[in-house]
């Protein structure tokens, strides 16, 4: 037994990196998704509408435990591969972020009023040039608090990472509990570090809120 | 590609139901205990001392910046040292509670500052009591305008009851490792514990939807 040191809380800063890149790989992978499902969700053709819709409700309607267990142990046993963990975690944390996403921005695109497409159908736009110049910057603008109050969420839940295993945040602070019998230095020393991600953050959040009902 | 056999399950009926009914059980315990807290804390937002109100926004904003699981480890863990041992389930549900108290106190916050402060000076105006106001003017409006969030967020704290598994709390996601570890058959397994749990999302949200549309008939003129 050894006592809880300031090596300790070097270690679970360093493991910031991991919950981080988790975060880094949700977005790359999960943001061009989620993007996917909203123009799905808010296009003509009736099936895709069908299928996006189908698959934010069900992947909203599972616990994020779910999806890390369902990729991490299941999907291997399924395909027959090893899968490093990296990846199944990450293409946990990737859906995850997709359907989140994917709802906020299907909101931000159907908030631009309608007329507004028609006003750019008349002017002779494409239907890409109307997204693109027209919409997507209206729903942009619209969806930015609620996108960046979902990366606070997305923060929080990678430390679900830690239930299998993978040594980020929350894991660090698991593994400094156990070598130090410390539960609260440890575990408060991890909430600390997660509170300074995640605050400044939520204030951004809030502020852009008031700035775009201020705006209205 | 793995041969899927879902019928090794059929055993474990038994674990799955019990965790289903723990499950709602925390769910409804969390829901409760959240909106009490929620409530209280959402008056003393209001209160005219400056340090209540620092100590409920605090509050809120830890728990809210800081991730559930972690919130669940300190109190798990950590209150054996002050001498209270508490069983897994009652850690799990008081971390939940406190967990929903804060998301909760934002929301009734939200709806009590939805309420024009006329409507307010009207009913004082007609000689209402503070209470007879709370109750006909405030509540009826402000519950309402919340039901939307209060509603989605007992839906997340019903999947967020899966981290009880984490300290050995025997809810559903205990009982699906607990299956798991006897038939190795994790993509069935986790399969089907993901579809009850959207089954359960999906009849709440059905249900809410029902209980709104009955409790809110009156017309508004908005």
């Amino acid at each position: 037994m050894r006592g809880f040191t300031i090596s300790d809380v070097l270690t679970m800063l360093a493991a910031v990196q991991w919950t981080a890149t988790l975060v880094i790989l949700a977005l790359a992978f999960g943001a061009p998704l989620a993007l996917l499902l909203a123009r799905m969700c808010t296009g003509r053709s009736r099936l895709a509408r069908l299928v996006a819709t189908g698959i934010l409700q069900l992947v909203q309607g599972v616990p994020v435990l779910g999806l890390l267990m369902f990729f991490y142990f299941g999907m291997p046993v399924f395909l027959g591969i090893k899968v490093p963990a990296l990846v199944s975690v990450g293409a946990a944390f990737t859906i995850f972020t997709a359907a989140f996403l994917g709802e906020i921005w299907r909101g931000g695109i159907q908030a631009v009023h309608v007329a507004q497409g028609e006003a750019a159908a008349c002017l002779g736009l494409t239907r890409w040039q109307t997204f693109r110049h027209v919409v997507a910057p209206q729903a942009f603008s619209i969806a930015l608090p609620a996108t960046v109050g979902f990366l606070v969420q997305l923060i929080k839940n990678t430390s679900l990472a830690s239930v299998v295993g993978f040594v980020e945040l929350a894991r660090a602070g698991q593994l400094a509990s156990a070598a130090t019998f410390q539960p609260l230095l440890s575990y408060a020393c991890v909430a600390a570090i997660y509170f300074a991600l995640c605050f400044p953050l939520t204030l951004w959040s809030r502020s852009l809120e008031d700035k775009l009902n201020g705006a209205r | 590609m793995l041969q899927l056999n879902f019928n090794q399950l059929w055993r474990y009926q038994d674990e799955f139901l019990h965790g289903v009914s723990l499950t709602l059980m925390l769910t409804l315990v969390a829901t409760v205990a959240g909106l009490a807290i929620g409530l209280v804390c959402a008056t003393a937002a209001g209160s005219r001392f400056a340090a209540l109100r620092l100590l409920v926004r605090s509050y809120v904003e830890v728990i809210r910046n800081t991730p559930a699981l972690i919130q669940l480890f300190l109190i798990f863990f950590v209150l054996p040292y002050a001498g209270l041992r508490l069983p897994p389930v009652y850690a799990a549900a008081a971390a939940l509670s406190i967990y929903m108290g804060a998301y909760a106190t934002e929301i009734l916050r939200g709806g009590l500052a939805s309420i024009p402060r006329s409507q307010i000076e009207a009913g004082q105006c007609l000689g209402l009591t503070r209470w007879q106001v709370f109750r006909h003017v405030i509540l009826p409006p402000a519950l309402r305008n919340i039901y939307p969030s209060i509603t989605s967020q007992i839906v997340l704290l019903l999947l967020g009851t899966s981290l009880a598994s984490q300290v050995s709390a025997s809810e559903l996601f205990h009982a699906a490792a607990f299956v798991e570890s006897r038939t190795f058959r994790s993509f069935e397994v986790y399969a089907v514990v993901c579809a009850i749990y959207f089954t359960l999302v999906l009849a709440f949200r059905l249900a809410f939807v029902g209980i709104g549309r009955i409790a809110f008939r009156w017309p508004t003129g908005r």
